[in-house]
């Protein structure tokens, strides 16, 4: 057994009896021996178990990470599934060219930014990552490759886009980009003192900007946070400079750095933190990766890891379901260090199980302190699920059977196109029958 | 412009140089073993070059030493004259399975050392006369001191730094740079069933840039990451009669 594959909140923590590498994309898929299951695994940047295949066989994809074809006219690209995003940023914005959705952190591959159907900041605008992809390949374990796109294996398409990598191994994927002018970005802060001044504020920001994001306060029940809203800047007659710094947590820490004091701090400072006066011009890296400038940042949760915990309600009950929620977590006194709320626009997402919809998501993580977490969670569960909405499966480590059924309808649908070989952790337990 | 030929191209350490390179706008000759993985490189690469350049490549098994004076005049043909070579082909003996078999033993050693003495040979007498080039030789750690878990990849790793030692002071007068780089635990399919990863281990990315900026500043021998020279300093002082009894 191997226990060094964790996914980024190194929960759960489990054992691989098998960790295979996919070696070239035109290689018969390795597969464990008998009828053990797989599940792809590629940079473990997911919460959760989505990634992880207990006691069986985890497939890591980094080695499938060759450009395939970038049209610089156009702004295609088909590349390896392995690939991360980052070395696609390094690729193509310099050439004028950005993904036209991208999620928290740049150290995801594009097979799981397919797999998980990842949103960004600019879901209102431009929508999911799966309404760029145009086409991919599918590798079957019986050896079979499917080319998927809304044309050919349509039902393949839908089904594997956020499929959660349940439905064979992603090769390789051809998306689309979007034209920028420079590595910058136009931004902007907007201080609000309460959720109902959000709410105001995120309208008009979304009318206006094509990249909103909130950052709540979740130690007060008012709600107070900052709106961060940008877009792409256009071309500048002259470019400020910028240097990529990186600080690391060397070392693991035993115990975790998030406590009610520490939050409490955090989030007054931050709260507080000079904004620049109007607009102003920021790189893309610190705009849309501010974490990923503190390596290994998920060691201040220390060795017990932490529950991310992303829901989506619907938009008629948003407003009173994210206050809820708020002064449960304020009133639990386990805030979340980011608590991070955006509204999805709504453009339908291409996967069958895919997370995005109309509506508010909130974004939270909590320090694993076993039962008490656990119950919090539960006790957001119910409000999620009176609501109407659905927990996100990237981000998951905990939800259960009723609550995957519930915010994803067409899970039956999706039985059919579930690779025999491939199973996950997530997947065994959202569909092991209710004790 | 430089046109640089990489033996081993499809290893992780030299793929890592090749992205760089293609960035910088060199022209490259890829060898090695696997068909369809030079092809997939090729086609990475290409598709990454912004300046027309030119990326061949070659299949050829380098333990046939027959095949490496063609190589050179091949990539001679299709780049037009080399200016840097990067030997980074190798394989990582099973320790346990050479201490069983003489033949095993002396393939590796064929491997690790031999082949990388007659493409560096070809190499030097091809840039001597020139008086310009780089050759630059992927060695390891494990070549600076005899250890019980490794010696035959050890030994061969050795052959290799000495050789380049003396190639070195050969060249110099012909202002050509040898460069002997020594990684030291890298991730890379070589050692992926090795699974606990601590933190002296670097990426190929890391060495990839390390070799980089060696190549591009006429270095002569390099440790990445850099503490492996104090590690291996440390290593290389004690005593024989001590470090007999180690289990290193």
């Amino acid at each position: 057994m191997r226990d060094d594959i964790r996914s980024w909140n190194r929960l759960p923590t489990v054992g691989h009896r098998h960790v295979l590498e996919v070696r070239t994309r035109n290689d018969r898929l390795p597969l464990p021996p008998g009828d053990e299951t797989c599940i792809p695994f590629g940079n473990g940047r997911s919460y959760g178990d989505v990634c992880l295949n207990p006691g069986a066989t985890v497939l890591r994809t980094r080695a499938l990470d060759h450009l395939i074809a970038f049209d610089r006219a156009c702004g295609r690209v088909t590349c390896e599934s392995g690939m991360l995003l980052a070395d696609l940023l390094e690729l193509v914005v310099p050439q004028g060219w950005f993904p036209a959705a991208t999620p928290g952190t740049r150290f995801v591959t594009l097979g799981g930014c397919v797999a998980n159907d990842v949103h960004g900041k600019n879901h209102h605008d431009t929508g999911s990552f799966g309404n760029h992809v145009r086409s991919f390949e599918l590798l079957r374990s019986d050896g079979q490759r499917l080319t998927c796109s809304a044309e050919h294996n349509a039902d393949w398409f839908a089904a594997t886009i956020g499929g959660l990598g349940l439905t064979g191994l992603i090769t390789q994927v051809t998306f689309d980009l979007l034209p920028v002018s420079n590595p910058f970005m136009i931004t902007q802060g907007y201080r609000f003192a309460t959720l109902d001044e959000f709410w105001r504020l995120n309208a008009c920001a979304e009318r206006e900007w094509p990249y909103t994001v909130a950052w709540i306060d979740c130690t007060r029940h008012s709600g107070r946070g900052i709106l961060f809203a940008g877009q792409h800047a256009p071309p500048q007659p002259e470019l400020p400079p910028w240097k990529d710094h990186h600080r690391d947590v060397p070392v693991d820490l035993p115990f975790s750095c998030i406590n009610s004091l520490s939050l409490r701090v955090f989030n007054e400072v931050y709260y507080r933190q000079k904004l620049p006066r109007g607009r102003h011009l920021t790189h893309y890296v610190p705009y849309f990766y501010p974490l990923d400038a503190v390596k290994n940042w998920n060691r201040i949760y220390g060795t017990r890891g932490f529950y991310q915990y992303q829901c989506v309600l619907p938009p008629q009950v948003s407003a009173d379901g994210i206050a809820d929620m708020m002064r449960q977590i304020a009133g639990s006194g386990m805030g979340s260090f980011l608590a991070v709320l955006k509204t999805f626009g709504s453009r339908p997402a291409s996967g069958m199980l895919s997370f995005p919809r109309p509506g508010a998501t909130l974004a939270l993580d909590f320090p694993n302190l076993g039962e008490k977490t656990l119950r919090l969670l539960n006790r957001l569960d119910s409000i999620v699920a009176s609501s109407g909405g659905a927990l996100y499966p990237a981000k998951d480590a905990r939800m259960s059977g009723a609550m995957f059924r519930r915010g994803f309808p067409q899970w039956e649908k999706m039985l059919a196109f579930i690779d025999p070989r491939f199973s996950s952790g997530f997947w065994r337990r959202v569909n092991e029958p209710e004790g | 412009m430089s046109n640089i030929i990489i033996f081993g191209a499809t290893s992780a350490i030299a793929r890592a140089c090749t992205r760089d390179w293609i960035a910088a706008g060199h022209n490259l000759f890829l060898v090695g073993r696997n068909a369809d993985k030079l092809e997939i490189m090729r086609t990475d690469l290409l598709a990454r070059s912004t300046q027309g350049q030119v990326v061949e490549i070659a299949t050829a098994d380098l333990n046939d030493f027959s095949t490496h004076e063609p190589l050179y005049a091949k990539a001679a043909e299709v780049l037009g004259m080399p200016d840097t070579v990067l030997v980074a082909h190798g394989s990582l003996p099973d320790q346990k399975a050479c201490e069983a078999s003489v033949d095993l033993t002396m393939c590796e050693i064929r491997t690790n050392a031999l082949s990388v003495i007659s493409l560096a040979t070809l190499a030097a007498n091809l840039f001597e006369p020139r008086r310009e080039g780089t050759i630059a030789v992927i060695g390891s750690v494990a070549g600076d001191r005899g250890r019980q878990s490794n010696y035959v990849y050890g030994a061969a790793k050795g052959m290799v730094d000495i050789f380049l030692q003396g190639l070195r002071n050969r060249l110099a007068k012909a202002s050509i740079t040898v460069l002997t780089i020594k990684p030291g635990f890298v991730d890379t399919p070589m050692t992926a069933h090795i699974p606990t990863k601590g933190a002296l281990w670097a990426t190929p990315n890391d060495i990839g840039q390390g070799i980089i900026h060696a190549v591009n500043h006429k270095r002569d021998v390099v440790y990445l990451p850099w503490f492996w020279r104090i590690i291996m300093l440390i290593i290389r002082f004690i005593p024989e009669a001590i470090f007999k009894r180690l289990s290193l």
